[in-house]
């Protein structure tokens, strides 16, 4: 088993397509789902499951693109220290392009900073191991994902002992998102698709406060038959039966999660306040440094200094909306006229994972 | 020579001033290695015969790959080959290729031995001469170790002009083999990525399956080698400003198990890394299954299928079925194929 082709099965696809199309058969209304994850926006387009799927069924594109919701000053931040001296830059590949309000780190490597793509934060780690004379900061920006792994580059330094290394965090939770998102009375959203690998950190059971609003939700693979299971668990559940939390993904969900990552995440991170771009500050949306941890804080050392009040986008810029579920990408004035993968106005633009990114590279 | 140490073993920028050591390195080394009657001449421009021929074929390309050396070839396989390929894609036979080196001072000589050793097998093999070059060294850190760039000419041997304008509604997509293995040899040769994997590239000059093709094919429409930017670049090329589009089919487009686990693994999508041993074939349905048959003859066209047909149900448009029966839109490459976060 190697888990790409089984679950691309065009036979098992187009029973699922048609178990989904008589669930909605002689429905005359909308089925508004938002997938949370980028990573599921974009197994939505790249395997065409809107051609799948009866024209009642929309999915509303969520805040889970972690380069779309870091807010502009995080990127301007980023390029300043990308201009010290001795400063190495390393970072995922997506944030390269996001500008900030005058440039990016993609334009600022271009003029001489060394900014290096990495694949993880060991990587990075690696980098400050071999450049001892050197500062290395890491652009610590993802979800319950990635969050653990960066937990163990900064438990590995500090075992190693290792001074030049530090991240500057832009992490953020998912749960307090879609709180908010549930709480917003403008949007209609009749069942959630959660994340896939957030959940398998966090465990089904970190998403119970949704049964306070009623709302369908089924945690999802990332592959199209995952999805197109879970968009009928979805209709199911909304068919027959009380909204509950249910797991399509049960062949690496648990309930509880993974408690080891839960473990690091407890042990170096501390819960705080967070700005996301476009859905404004959520309060215990963020993870920070603990104390004990401080000296591989790059806010810290470098003390870095965040706008108050936060740096807004240009007015025609949609991507708030769009991360809120409100809008979609060609609402947008800029959308595929001034913005687009060249000259990207926005993160949603910009990330690979972003949603305008996507209706722009798979649009129909 | 030099003064200490390990320098006598590599490139000085002295190799590349004109004067005794450049002159050893062209007796020594070049003629040594690529000795055919023209280039030993030494003459300032390669004096050629073309016999019989109404038509030219003639390309130039500069080679900056790095790392120079990765599995399945090297940057002097690849400035063969992918010059032996641009000129048989027109139609034509390969017949002479010009080198020019731009050396990093410091490279060591026994890796541009090797660099030079590859393309003169390379161009043995394929029946092709070097016939004229050049060669600079410039500062360390004003080149990535090597850049090669060639020239090529060749005599046009196909009857018929190979343009996008000959091409119809209903003609058929034909690839020689499995995509995307040469941009995955070379990203995981990097070794930045800590995985060891046995990705090769394919590397190869595809000109005698190309013309075998040819002689047995009247009507191939077109032809192009789909490197840089991968097969959807190449296809997005053909439709642009056409009244046709093309639909692809996922399930016929040959990947090899290695090369798309380690696209999976990295994120990043098949259909836009580059190729630098396939050949893409437009040609009419009643012709396209014989030309499948003739390449599967081949060595270099086992895998050989038909992967997509033009089509009047869209215009300017590449779109792909894909594995479970969807549809979307194959748009150019836009940026760099950077991978996604999580």
């Amino acid at each position: 088993m190697k888990y790409i082709d089984e679950y691309r099965n065009f036979k098992l696809a187009d029973k699922l397509s048609r178990r989904i199309h008589k669930l909605v058969d002689g429905d005359s209304r909308n089925y508004n789902f938002m997938e949370v994850c980028g990573t599921h926006t974009n197994t939505f387009f790249k395997f065409g499951l809107r051609s799948l799927l009866p024209k009642n069924i929309q999915l509303i594109s969520g805040p889970g693109c972690p380069v779309c919701v870091t807010d502009t000053s995080y990127i301007d931040n980023s390029i300043r220290l990308a201009g010290l001296k001795d400063i190495i830059i390393t970072t995922f590949g997506d944030m390269m392009q996001v500008p900030g309000s005058h440039s990016s780190l993609y334009e600022e490597r271009a003029k001489g900073c060394d900014i290096r793509i990495v694949y993880s934060s060991l990587d990075a780690l690696e980098i400050a191991g071999h450049n001892p004379s050197r500062e290395i900061v890491f652009l610590a920006v993802g979800f319950e994902t990635t969050a653990p792994t960066i937990g163990i580059a900064i438990l590995e330094a500090k075992r190693r002992n290792i001074k030049n290394f530090f991240i500057y965090s832009a992490h953020k939770l998912i749960p307090p998102a879609l709180k908010q998102l549930s709480e917003d009375s403008d949007i209609c959203i009749d069942g959630f698709i959660l994340p896939a690998h957030v959940s398998a950190i966090i465990g089904r059971d970190a998403y119970d406060f949704l049964k306070e609003f009623n709302i369908p939700a089924v945690i999802a693979g990332f592959e199209p038959l995952d999805m197109l299971q879970g968009i009928a668990m979805l209709l199911n559940q909304l068919k027959h039966g009380k909204p509950k939390i249910e797991i399509q993904y049960d062949r690496v969900v648990k309930r509880k999660g993974n408690k080891k990552a839960q473990d690091i995440l407890k042990k170096v991170f501390a819960v705080s306040d967070a700005e996301w771009r476009g859905l404004g500050n959520i309060p215990r949306s963020g993870l920070k440094l603990r104390r004990q941890f401080r000296n591989f804080d790059a806010e810290n050392y470098f003390k870095i200094k965040s706008p108050r009040p936060p740096l807004k986008d240009k007015k025609s810029c949609l991507c708030g909306e769009i991360l809120k579920g409100k809008n979609v990408p060609e609402d947008c004035r800029l959308f595929a006229r001034v913005c687009t993968p060249e000259n990207p106005k926005g993160p949603c633009m910009v990330s690979s994972e972003g949603s305008c990114s996507i209706y722009y590279k798979y649009k129909t | 020579m030099s003064i200490e140490g390990d320098t006598m073993s590599k490139i000085l920028l002295a190799h590349g001033s004109g004067g005794r050591l450049t002159h050893d390195f062209i007796e020594k080394v070049i003629l040594k290695k690529y000795g055919n009657p023209t280039l030993k001449r030494l003459t300032d421009s390669a004096i050629l015969r073309l016999e019989k021929t109404k038509y030219l074929a003639f390309t130039t390309d500069s080679f900056v790959v790095n790392p120079i050396v990765f599995k399945g070839g090297d940057i002097g396989k690849l400035a063969v080959c992918g010059t032996i390929n641009d000129l048989a894609v027109c139609g034509a036979l390969p017949l002479y290729i010009s080198c020019a080196l731009i050396i990093e001072e410091g490279l060591e000589e026994l890796t541009l031995a090797k660099i030079l050793d590859s393309m003169a097998a390379e161009a043995k093999s394929s029946g092709v001469e070097i016939v004229t070059g050049d060669t600079k060294v410039v500062e360390r850190g004003n080149a990535d170790k090597l850049f090669i760039n060639t020239s090529g000419i060749g005599a046009v041997k196909y009857n018929k002009i190979l343009s996008v304008n000959n091409i119809k509604i209903g003609d058929r997509i034909v690839i020689n083999g499995p995509i995307a293995d040469h941009g995955m040899s070379v990203l995981l040769a990097r070794k930045e990525l800590g995985f060891k994997s046995e990705i090769r590239s394919d590397c190869a000059a595809l000109h005698r399956l190309i013309l075998t093709v040819l002689k047995k094919c009247s009507n191939v429409k077109f032809m192009r080698d789909p490197t840089r930017g991968g097969l959807a670049t190449t296809m997005n090329e053909i439709v642009s400003r056409m009244p046709f589009g093309v639909r692809l089919f996922e399930e016929k487009i040959p990947l090899n198990e290695s090369t798309k686990a380690a696209c999976e693994l990295l994120g990043l999508d098949p259909l836009y890394i580059g190729n630098e041993g396939k050949v893409i074939m437009v040609l009419p349905e009643r012709e396209a299954d014989k030309a499948v048959g003739i390449m599967k003859k081949s060595n270099l066209g086992r895998r050989a299928a038909i992967i997509g047909e033009v089509t009047k149900d869209f215009k300017e448009k590449v779109i792909i079925r894909t594995s479970v029966g969807g549809e979307r839109i194959v748009d150019m490459l836009s940026k760099e194929a950077l991978p996604r976060i999580c």
